[in-house]
């Protein structure tokens, strides 16, 4: 889908992006990197809507350089920032995109139902848009990339602005417009545990270099680390120092966090699942109530801070937030822990 | 969500862009998502829906109600006097029209004025406010392709708003029966200025009001820049015109939109100006130069509106 050869963008003064070189196929694909860290500029370059400094890159296996126009329709573009004009109703605005993606105007009317329908705007497409929540707006920027029917679509921090239970339901949109339309996606966000969710591939970009490009898999794969937090008995007068050693003794990588927290490693995979057994049983032995356990998350900073020494740095403390939590720890972990607690 | 897609009777209504399909089978069908491999008609076509939909959006079409009161009132002012004139020649069998075709526009200067200061601003101003132009770039439109498309779309709805009238009149005289002959060069000739005339301001109006993204500040700079030039110019040749400097005052009239058009006309178009009298703008090259300013102004401004645009990025 999107193929770079050292691409770089150099502004006076600032370079935006530096030999980039990255591989990206079809499906699903995050491009992760704090803000400034050359996203916006990479859509650009990608787009033909300006030059590279030097490298090259191929779109579809169009050179952006040269066939831009080609590129463009055959792709579909949501800016992160707002782009809607109040004064007009979603459904005669992508009708209006459309055709401006070289649509007739009949084909432009039909795909603009339908793709208004896809992404769930119904009775309100009618009214204007300066109505719509953050929501039905951003809904609408998508309808607007999406309507042309192009094989690919570059996302710009869709769920920006959005509460929790509209990232849900943006995301799941996003996966449905790689299964359900056959189109493939290269989103962006500074979030990697909400790329994670729906990404086939990610691709990591710091300071406009590349970090890493790998599968889902090589980022999940990795450890991640369990925060518990267990009250003191008369037995255990602390009760975080007793479920400290105790798991030391049962051989499982962990550590004390200041306070009261054990941030237990738990390993990938099928030890990971004995992980969770093992902390579960843990707690149980020693009697112990448990107040809360919950998984921290891997986050860009971190996966940054990975590409200094090549091997994983330590586990920030800050918890993702709720919505972004992974699948909440093993099932019988759970059962067991909330048995005891209480 | 999928389920709805069934429910949607829009489903089967329509045959699919993509081709044919039996139309006879009416049954509902979860269809799910469609692709579309009918015609993509490119940059030309963009440009051309693109100029539609600005000269619609230029009259208020396609927008809210709100947005169609001005443009049509003043549609209507501008009509008006037109109506008046025909209606008298219609009742007093008189032999020529009270007015020249030519002098039409020229007398309506405050309502065009008005009209060109209201929907240069609406034309560029609402993308830029609302930064929907990274969403014109990301298409097949090419920067160029955008801003050729504004201008002519202004150019256009100027053209269609200076002429309308003079169309009633021209119907008008010859359902009172004038001399058709008469007429008919009377009438080229003010079309011939009003495409002159639009082609100027829409390049002059468009640049000035694309340099804001408020529109209030659009309608305002707009107006200032129609206007002052050319009250400016037009008091300084008529204290020429007092102080005895006859050959002076025609050279004045280079210096704003209005008197430009008001000289063009003058020299090549049926004789005519608001000038001092006494003044002949086709006097001595006089009207080449007034031609070759019209045109040059026109030119830069169409320019300096590339390179504004050439900035804009997504």
């Amino acid at each position: 889908m999107i193929v770079t050869e050292g691409l770089s963008k150099r502004y006076p003064g600032v370079t935006a992006l530096d030999r980039l070189t990255v591989s990206i196929g079809p499906g699903v694909t995050g491009l992760v990197g704090a803000n400034g860290a050359g996203k916006s500029t990479l859509i650009k370059l990608l787009l033909g809507l300006a030059p590279a400094s030097e490298g090259t890159s191929l779109v579809l296996g169009k050179d952006s350089a040269t066939e831009g126009a080609a590129i463009r329709e055959q792709v579909g573009y949501m800016p992160e920032h707002d782009c809607l004009p109040p004064d007009v109703p979603a459904t005669e605005f992508v009708v209006h995109m459309a055709r401006m993606s070289g649509l007739p105007r009949a084909a432009a009317r039909e795909r603009t139902a339908d793709t208004l329908r896809h992404v769930g705007l119904y009775e309100e497409r009618y009214r204007p848009m300066g109505g719509y929540s953050t929501g039905m707006k951003q809904r609408v920027k998508l309808a607007q990339a999406l309507v042309h029917d192009p094989r690919l679509v570059l996302l710009d921090e869709p769920t920006n602005g959005l509460d929790p239970a509209g990232r849900d339901e943006m995301l799941a949109l996003i996966r449905r417009v790689h299964t359900d339309f056959g189109i493939s996606v290269l989103t962006t966000s500074h979030l990697l545990g909400e790329l994670e969710r729906v990404s086939d591939h990610v691709v990591v970009i710091d300071g406009g270099k590349l970090l890493r490009s790998e599968p889902i898999g090589g980022f999940t794969s990795s450890t991640t680390t369990l925060a518990v937090e267990v009250t003191d008995s008369d037995l255990h007068p602390s009760g975080a120092t007793s479920l400290h050693d105790a798991l030391v003794t049962a051989g499982v990588t962990v550590r004390r966090d200041g306070g009261q927290l054990v941030m237990v490693e738990i390993p990938p995979g099928e030890a990971g699942e004995r992980g969770y057994d093992t902390v579960r049983d843990t707690i149980t032995d020693l009697g112990l109530g448990l107040i809360r356990m919950e998984q921290r998350r891997r986050r860009i900073a971190e996966v940054f801070s990975t590409r200094a020494d090549g091997s994983p740095a330590e586990p920030p403390t800050a918890p993702t937030a709720p919505a972004a939590a992974a699948p909440a720890p093993a099932p019988a972990a759970q059962e067991g822990a909330d048995r005891r607690a209480e | 969500m999928p389920n709805d897609q069934a429910a949607d009777p829009a489903i089967t209504g329509g045959a699919p862009a993509g081709g044919a399909t039996a139309r006879g089978d009416a049954r509902i069908h979860n269809i799910g998502y469609r692709g579309y491999d009918g015609p993509r008609l490119g940059r030309s076509h963009a440009r051309r829906a693109l100029v539609e939909q600005s000269v619609r959006g230029a009259f208020g079409i396609g927008r809210s109600a709100k947005s169609k009161i001005l443009p049509l009132l003043l549609l209507a002012i501008m009509v008006f006097p037109a109506v008046i004139m025909v209606a008298v020649s219609l009742v007093t069998n008189t032999d020529e029209l009270p007015l020249e075709y030519t002098r039409y526009a020229v007398m309506l200067q405050p309502v065009l004025g008005l009209y060109i200061a209201l929907a240069a601003p609406q034309m560029v101003s609402l993308d830029l406010r609302y930064r929907t132009i990274p969403l014109y770039f990301s298409r097949p439109l090419e920067r160029t392709d955008y801003v050729a498309a504004k201008l002519t779309a202004l150019g256009v709805a100027i053209f269609l708003f200076t002429a309308l009238p003079l169309l009633v009149l021209y119907i008008g005289a010859l359902l009172a029966e004038l001399d058709a002959g008469d007429q008919t060069v009377g009438f080229l000739q003010g079309i011939a200025g009003a495409v002159v005339f639009a082609l100027l301001h829409a390049a002059i109006a468009l640049l000035i009001a694309s340099l804001t993204p408020r529109r209030g500040f659009g309608v305002a700079a707009v107006i200032a820049v129609l206007t002052v030039p050319f009250f400016a110019a037009t008091s300084l040749q008529w204290i020429l015109h007092d102080l005895g400097n006859e050959a002076a005052v025609g050279w004045v009239g280079l210096l704003s939109p209005g008197t430009l058009m008001d000289g063009i006309q003058g020299a090549y178009l049926g004789g005519a100006t608001d000038f001092p009298p006494g003044a002949d703008p086709s006097a001595g090259g006089m009207g080449v130069a007034y031609l070759l300013v019209t045109f040059g102004l026109a030119a830069l401004c169409s320019f300096l509106l590339l390179r504004r645009y050439r900035k804009e990025g997504i």
